[in-house]
C-alpha cells in the first residue's frame, strides 16, 4: 500500500516498504490501525452515551458481558490473530532453489556481512550488505558478543543476533536501491550508532562489493 | 443468626482500643510500628517519592531526545537514566504502591483490625526502604544499573558489565522483592482468613477479589525473577556459567525467566487498579457494579492466562513461527477478560446516574488511554507486526498507554477517592481538575505521536539520532508535552498536600459508598473498628461495640479468623504488638546485601548467620504457656484462641510461602530442562562424580529426610529430639556431597547441580531450626497437649524439603544414567 499520510517516509520507516515482507506487514498494520481506531471511537462513544442518555431502558448485563465482552472481542481477535498467522507464514524463510544465503555477524558496535561474490565465494564487508534485488535472501544472523538485532525496516521485520546460535531472516528488496538498517536491541554505549546499509543491486549488473565508509564511528 | 453485643460507650471503647493498638509517639513509635494503616500509607508515600524521582529521570530523557544531537547527557549517563527510570517505576513505584493500597484498605474493607502478620508488613516496608536507598545511592554515586530494566545477558554479565552497576540491580531489586513476597503472603492470608464474620468469599467486595488475584500472581510471578537474579549474581560473583553460551549456559534462559515474571507483572500492576475502578465507578454512578460474577471470572481468567504469554516479549529471538503463533493467540486471548471488565464498567455507567466528580474524571482518563493501550497491545501480539515494532518507540508508547492508563489514572482516582479516609479531610476545591487536564493533555501529547515515531523506525533506548531528521518534530512534540504532563503531576501532588494541610474536616462516608472501610471514624483509628461487623450493622452500632469482639478487654490485639470459604468464625487471633524486630531484621539483611555488593564474599556466611540469629528472635511472641478458655466474642459465640488451634494463620501463611518456594524450585527445574535441551553447549563434559560415594551419600540424605518427616509426625513434635541431630547430620552429608561435585565453573550442568545442592542444604538448615524451635517450645511449655505451636509448620516444611530433595536426586541420577 502506498502510504496515505505525508511524512511516512524516511530511511528507517516501516510505513514506506520496499520489499514483499515489509509490504505485507505494512498492509496488516494499516488494517489493524483502522480497526483499532474504530473500536476506540466505539468504546468512547458508548461511555459518552452513558452520560448523555435519556432513555431509561438500557441494555442489560447479557448484552454487555456476553454480547460485547465475549462475542464482540472474540470475533475481532479471531480475525486479527488469523490474519497475523497468515501473514506470518507468508514471510517465513523457506527453502527454495533461488534463495540467496548471506551472513550477518554483529559485535559491539558494528556489523560484518558475508555475501556470495561473482564466483559464489563468500566476500566479507564491513557495515554494508549486498543483495540482488527481486530475489529472496536468507540472512543468517549471529553475534560475537552480546545480543543485537538485525533490522532493515523497509525490507522486513527484525531478528535477534544471539551469541552461540544462528537465526535466519528472509528479506527481499523489490527494486535496486540503498536501504538503511540498524541494530534494534540495546547493546551498551555504542548502540545508537550501530547502523548499516543494504545495497540491493540489479542482478544483471552486480557492483564491486565495498565497505560502508561514509559513516564515521560515534 | 448472631446476637449482637450490648451497646457500650463509644468513647470508652475507643480509648481502650487505642491504648492497645496504638504506638508510642515519636521516633520509637515510628521505628517499631506494625500497624497496617500506617505502613500502608508509608508504602504509598514512599512509592510516590520514587515515582517523582523516576519521573524526573523521564524528563531528563525527554530533554535529551528533544533534539537529534542530544548533547545534554553522555551516553553512559543516558543508559543509567533510562534503566533507572524503568526499574524505579516498576519495582519501587508500581508494586509498592499497589501493596500499600491493598495493605491499607483490605483489613478495613473486610472488617478486620489488622493484616495477618503485622510484623511482616513492617519488615516488608523496611526492606523496601533500605533496598530503595541502596539503588538510589548508586544513582547519586553515578554507578547506577545501565543495562536496561530487563538486564539481558550477556550484556549484563561480568564480561560486558564489569562494574558494580549490574550488581546493584540484581541485589537491590531482590532485596526490595522481599517486601513483595511478604505482602503477597500477607494479603492472601488476610483475604482468605480475616474477613468479617459470615462474609462469604463469593460476597466479598470486588477489590478483595482483585487483590486475591494479584497476590496469588505475586506468589507465583516473583520467584522466577528472584531465581534469575540469584543465578546471574552467582554467575557474576563466582563465574558459575548459567547464562554463558560457551559453557552450556544460555542467555535465552534469562529472557524466559525474566518474562515469566515480567508479563504477569503487568497484570499484577493492572489488577489492583482495576479493583479500584470496580469499587469507585459504581459509587460515582450511584449504582451497583454490573456483573459481579463475570468480573470475578475475568479476574481469575487474567491470573491464569497471564502466565501463558511471556514469550510475546521474545518474538524476535528465533523461536519457530508456529510456536510463536500459539503465544500470539494466547496474548490476544488475554484481551477477552479485559474486554469483559471494560464492558461491565460501561454497562455500570449506563445503568446508573453517573456524576462527573473528581475521581470519575480520573476514571475517564483511564478509559480514554487504556482502551488504546489495550488495542495496540493486541497489535503487538501479532507476530509479523511485532517483528517490525519490537524495540521501537511504538512499544514505548504502547506500554505507557497501558501502564499510565491502566495504573496511574486509576491510582489517581483512588487517591482522590480515599484521601478523606487517609486524612479525615475533604479536598480543597480548584486544583484537582486542572491537574487532571494537564496530565491528560500532556500524556496524549507525549505518547500518541510516539507511535508514529516508532513506525518511522526509531529504536528504543538510543540517545542520539543525527541522521534521521524525520524523527525530530515528533520527538520535540513528545518532549514538550512530557513537561506539560510533569507539571500536571506536580500540581496533583500539590493538591493532595493542600488537602492534608488545609482541607476541612469531612463527615463519615463522603461519597455515600457501601463498602466497610467507610464504616469507621475518619481518619481511620489504629484499631479500625471498635467491634467487628455482622452483616447489616451500621457504623454507629459498630462504634458502640455491638458487633463481634468489642474493645480490647484483655489488653492485647485480638481479631477474628474465619473459614476461608464460608466466612464462619473459627477462632480469635492474638496479633503481635509494636516491635523493633522488623527494622533490625531488615537492617541485618541490608548488611548482607552490602557485603555481597562490595564483594566481601568470605564474610557473607557471617552475614547469613546474623540473619538466622535475628530471624530466630521472631518466635518469642508465638504461643502461650497455658491453656486459655474460649472467648465469648458475641452472646452465644465462643471461640478458641489461636494458640490452641492447629489451623492458625501461620499455617495458611506457610502454605502460601511454600507455593512461592515450590514455584521457585519449579523454575529451577525449568532451567535445568531448558539448558539441557535448548542450549548449544551440550552435552556437558563427562561427569567425574564418583557414582558409588555420591550415590551412597545421596541415599543417606534421602533416608535421613524420610526419617525426619516420619519423626515430625510424632504427636506434639516428640520426634524433634531425635530429628534435630539427624537433620544436622543431613546438613553434614550435603557438605560431603559438595566436596564430590564437579567444579561448578566448568559447565552450566555442574553449576546447576551445585546450586541445587545449596538449595537442599538451606532447606535442611531451616528444617533443623524448625525442629529446634519445637524442642524449645516443648521445654518452655508452649508446645503441649492442646497447644500445637510450631509443630504443624515444622511438619509441612520437613515434607517440602523431602519432596524437593527427592526430585533433585532423581534428576541428577537420571542425568548420570542417560
Amino acid at each position: 500500500m502506498v502510504p496515505a499520510l505525508a511524512g511516512c517516509g524516511g530511511p528507517l520507516s516501516t510505513l514506506a516498504p520496499q520489499g514483499p515482507a515489509a509490504a505485507d506487514i505494512a498492509t496488516l498494520l494499516w488494517a489493524m490501525l483502522a480497526g483499532a481506531a474504530l473500536i476506540t471511537v466505539l468504546v468512547l462513544g458508548l461511555i459518552w452515551h452513558g452520560f448523555a442518555r435519556r432513555n431509561p431502558r438500557a441494555p442489560g448485563e447479557a448484552f454487555w458481558i456476553k454480547g460485547m465482552g465475549l462475542g464482540f472481542s472474540f470475533a475481532v481477535l479471531f480475525a486479527v490473530v488469523g490474519s497475523g498467522i497468515w501473514v506470518g507464514e507468508r514471510i517465513q524463510a523457506r527453502p527454495g532453489a533461488d534463495v540467496v544465503r548471506v551472513e550477518a555477524v554483529a559485535r559491539q558496535w558494528s556489523w560484518r556481512f558475508g555475501q556470495p561474490g561473482p564466483e559464489d565465494e563468500i566476500v566479507w564487508t564491513e557495515g554494508r550488505l549486498h543483495i540482488p534485488a527481486g530475489t529472496p535472501v536468507d540472512v543468517v544472523i549471529r553475534s560475537e558478543d552480546v545480543i543485537h538485532a538485525f533490522w532493515v525496516p523497509q525490507l522486513a521485520g527484525k531478528m535477534d543476533a544471539l551469541p552461540g546460535r544462528d537465526n535466519i531472516l528472509r528479506i527481499e528488496a523489490s527494486k535496486p536501491g540503498l536501504y538503511h538498517g540498524t541494530s534494534a536491541e540495546f547493546s551498551g554505549t555504542g548502540y545508537a550508532g550501530m547502523r548499516f546499509e543494504v545495497l540491493a543491486y540489479d542482478p544483471a549488473a552486480p557492483p564491486a562489493f565495498s565497505d560502508l565508509t561514509t559513516r564515521e564511528a560515534p | 443468626m448472631i446476637t449482637p453485643n450490648p451497646p457500650q460507650r463509644a468513647l470508652r471503647l475507643h480509648r481502650e482500643l487505642d491504648r492497645v493498638w496504638g504506638r508510642p509517639a515519636g521516633w520509637r513509635g515510628i521505628l517499631t510500628s506494625v500497624n497496617h494503616s500506617e505502613l500502608g500509607l508509608r508504602f504509598m508515600v514512599t512509592a510516590f517519592v520514587f515515582f517523582a524521582i523516576a519521573g524526573c529521570l523521564a524528563m531528563l530523557i525527554r530533554a535529551q531526545l528533544a533534539t537529534p544531537g542530544g548533547a545534554f547527557l553522555d551516553t553512559a549517563l543516558y543508559n543509567q537514566f533510562f534503566t533507572m527510570h524503568g526499574s524505579l517505576m516498576m519495582f519501587l513505584f508500581a508494586i509498592p504502591m499497589l501493596e500499600g493500597l491493598g495493605m491499607y484498605l483490605l483489613p478495613k474493607m473486610l472488617g478486620s483490625r489488622d493484616l495477618a502478620f503485622p510484623r511482616l508488613s513492617a519488615l516488608g516496608w523496611w526492606c523496601y526502604l533500605f533496598g530503595g536507598l541502596i539503588i538510589l545511592s548508586a544513582l547519586v554515586a553515578g554507578v547506577a544499573p545501565d543495562g536496561g530494566w530487563f538486564m539481558y545477558t550477556p550484556l549484563s554479565s561480568k564480561t560486558y558489565s564489569p562494574g558494580i552497576n549490574a550488581d546493584v540491580w540484581l541485589l537491590g531489586v531482590t532485596f526490595v522483592e522481599i517486601s513483595a513476597l511478604a505482602a503477597a503472603v500477607e494479603i492472601t492470608v488476610t483475604i482468605l482468613r480475616m474477613r468479617a464474620p459470615r462474609m462469604k468469599l463469593t460476597e466479598m467486595p470486588l477489590f478483595a477479589w482483585y487483590m486475591l488475584g494479584t497476590s496469588a500472581m505475586m506468589l507465583v510471578g516473583f520467584p522466577p525473577l528472584i531465581l534469575a537474579s540469584m543465578l546471574l549474581e552467582i554467575e557474576r560473583a563466582f563465574d558459575w556459567p548459567f547464562f554463558d553460551v560457551t559453557r552450556g549456559g544460555d542467555p535465552l534462559l534469562w529472557q524466559h525467566l525474566f518474562w515469566l515474571f515480567g508479563h504477569p507483572e503487568v497484570y499484577i500492576i493492572f489488577l489492583p487498579a482495576a479493583g479500584a475502578i470496580s469499587t469507585i465507578l459504581p459509587v460515582m454512578c450511584r449504582t451497583k457494579i454490573m456483573g459481579y460474577g463475570a468480573i470475578v471470572a475475568a479476574v481469575l481468567g487474567l491470573v491464569f492466562l497471564s502466565f501463558g504469554l511471556w514469550v510475546h516479549h521474545m518474538f524476535t529471538v528465533g523461536i519457530p513461527h508456529m510456536a510463536l503463533a500459539f503465544f500470539s493467540a494466547a496474548s490476544a486471548l488475554v484481551a477477552v477478560p479485559t474486554a469483559v471488565q471494560i464492558f461491565a464498567w460501561i454497562g455500570t455507567i449506563w445503568q446508573g446516574r453517573p456524576e462527573m466528580r473528581l475521581p470519575m474524571l480520573h476514571l475517564m482518563g483511564f478509559f480514554s488511554t487504556f482502551v488504546m493501550g489495550g488495542l495496540t497491545g493486541v497489535m503487538l501480539a501479532i507476530v509479523p507486526f511485532n517483528w517490525q515494532a519490537h524495540d521501537t518507540a511504538f512499544v514505548t508508547a504502547h506500554l505507557h498507554y497501558v501502564l499510565i492508563g491502566g495504573f496511574v489514572f486509576p491510582m489517581m482516582a483512588a487517591a482522590v477517592y480515599w484521601m478523606p479516609l487517609f486524612t479525615g479531610r475533604a479536598a480543597v476545591r480548584g486544583l484537582g481538575p486542572t491537574a487532571f487536564w494537564l496530565i491528560l493533555i500532556g500524556f496524549h501529547g507525549t505518547f500518541f505521536i510516539m507511535h508514529l515515531t516508532g513506525l518511522l523506525g526509531m529504536p528504543r533506548r538510543i540517545d542520539v539520532y543525527p541522521d534521521n531528521s524525520e524523527w525530530i518534530w515528533t520527538n520535540l512534540v513528545s518532549s514538550f508535552f512530557g513537561f506539560v504532563m510533569a507539571a500536571g503531576f506536580a500540581l496533583f501532588a500539590l493538591d493532595l498536600l493542600l488537602q492534608i494541610l488545609f482541607g476541612e474536616r469531612t463527615r463519615r462516608d463522603p461519597w455515600q459508598a457501601d463498602t466497610l472501610e467507610w464504616a469507621m471514624p475518619m481518619p481511620a483509628p489504629s484499631y479500625n473498628i471498635a467491634s467487628l461487623p455482622f452483616p447489616g450493622q451500621s457504623a454507629l452500632q459498630l462504634a458502640r461495640g455491638e458487633g463481634l469482639l468489642p474493645g480490647a478487654p484483655r489488653g492485647r490485639r485480638e481479631t477474628l479468623v474465619v473459614d476461608a470459604i464460608s466466612g464462619a468464625p473459627r477462632h480469635i487471633a492474638v496479633l503481635p504488638g509494636n516491635s523493633a524486630l522488623p527494622i533490625v531484621t531488615a537492617a541485618v539483611i541490608g548488611g548482607f546485601v552490602l557485603l555481597m555488593l562490595f564483594g566481601f564474599y568470605p564474610l557473607a556466611p557471617f552475614g547469613l548467620a546474623a540473619i538466622g540469629v535475628t530471624v530466630w528472635q521472631w518466635h518469642k511472641f508465638m504461643g502461650s504457656q497455658s491453656d486459655e478458655p474460649p472467648i465469648e466474642a458475641a452472646p452465644g459465640v465462643s471461640l478458641p484462641v489461636n494458640h490452641s488451634v492447629p489451623d492458625g494463620l501461620a499455617r495458611t501463611g506457610l502454605t502460601c510461602l511454600l507455593i512461592a518456594n515450590g514455584t521457585f524450585f519449579t523454575c529451577y527445574l525449568f532451567a535445568v530442562g531448558f539448558l539441557s535441551v535448548i542450549a548449544p553447549g551440550w552435552p556437558a563434559p563427562e561427569s567425574t562424580i564418583g557414582t558409588l560415594p555420591a550415590g551412597t551419600l545421596a541415599a543417606v540424605l534421602i533416608l535421613i529426610l524420610i526419617a525426619a518427616s516420619g519423626l515430625a509426625r510424632f504427636p506434639l513434635a516428640t520426634g524433634s529430639t531425635v530429628a534435630l541431630p539427624l537433620l544436622l547430620l543431613g546438613l553434614g552429608v550435603t557438605g560431603g556431597l559438595a566436596m564430590l561435585l564437579d567444579d561448578p565453573t566448568r559447565h552450566a550442568r555442574d553449576a546447576l547441580r551445585a546450586a541445587g545442592l545449596g538449595y537442599v542444604a538451606l532447606h535442611c538448615a531451616i528444617a533443623a531450626l524448625f525442629a529446634l524451635l519445637c524442642l524449645v517450645q516443648r521445654r518452655d511449655g508452649r508446645l503441649a497437649e492442646g497447644r500445637v505451636a510450631a509443630w504443624p509448620i515444622w511438619r509441612a516444611w520437613q515434607d517440602f524439603t523431602l519432596a524437593t530433595t527427592l526430585i533433585l536426586v532423581l534428576l541428577i541420577a537420571a542425568q548420570e544414567i542417560l
